[in-house]
């Protein structure tokens, strides 16, 4: 059985000089508060910056002798988290605040962003059109561009899956779009919404 | 179309930090001391 040793064990240690004490609790938390983070901000990029400040934050607080929340290790790093994806939003304006007014309703800015059943019904028929046109293409043709958007797949990562080089990848997607073109066209299809 | 689904699952992947910053923040740790002269705390960097 895996022994497993907590974290304020693990942040005693590290206090104490135990570098490996940090690269344990680092690894541990990693996926929970990355997942946190990328929760509110939506980017990776993002994401990254505000971890990395994080365990700054943490590193900086616990080398200082500042620490004084034993046994509630991740709770108090998730905190530092949220305060700086807080003190992002402030720093960019990113953080919409809406007050009700006599002249504004703030129901009025929540919409339902489900298509209506006209909407739904047009949607589909692209839909359906666009498949049948993809299915017209050559298979390596076919196989690029719905890695590349239905999976939203990168040509690095086709060309793995593929085993091509990227630039064949590339050129493939290419004459996948200038074919498809050619389909719409010939076959008078309108595929917009 | 239901194929386009079907062919590699482990293709979502759990969003964790790159290796990269995890090897910065360790080594930013090494080179962080902290010493204290007259009750303040001096930080020093020694990279």
């Amino acid at each position: 059985m895996e022994l497993r040793i907590e974290d304020s064990q693990l942040v005693k240690e590290y206090i104490n000089g135990s570098e490996k004490a940090i690269e344990v609790l680092i690894n541990r938390h990693n996926a929970r508060l990355t997942g946190f983070i990328y929760s509110k901000l939506g980017d990776r990029e993002l994401t990254e910056d505000i971890f990395q400040d994080t365990f700054m934050k943490v590193i900086r607080t616990l080398k200082r002798g500042a620490y004084n929340e034993e046994g509630k290790f991740l709770p108090w790093v998730m905190r530092i988290a949220h305060n700086l994806v807080i003190d992002h939003f402030r720093k960019n304006n990113r953080m919409p605040m809406y007050g009700e007014t006599e002249s504004f309703n703030i129901f009025s800015m929540m919409g339902d962003e489900r298509l209506n059943a006209e909407k739904q019904l047009i949607k589909d028929q692209i839909d359906s059109d666009l498949a049948n046109m993809i299915r017209e293409l050559p298979q390596d043709q076919q196989e690029v561009l719905e890695m590349r958007m239905y999976k939203d797949m990168s040509f690095k990562e086709i060309s793995d899956n593929t085993g091509v080089s990227i630039n064949t990848a590339l050129g493939r997607m290419r004459y996948a779009l200038i074919n498809l073109r050619k389909l719409v066209e010939a076959n008078n299809i309108v595929l917009t919404n | 179309m239901e194929k386009i689904y079907a062919n590699k699952k482990d293709r979502c992947k759990l969003v964790k930090a790159k290796p990269e910053t995890i090897e910065f923040l360790l080594n930013y740790s090494k080179s962080l001391k902290v010493t204290e002269a007259k009750g303040i705390k001096f930080e020093s960097n020694l990279n």
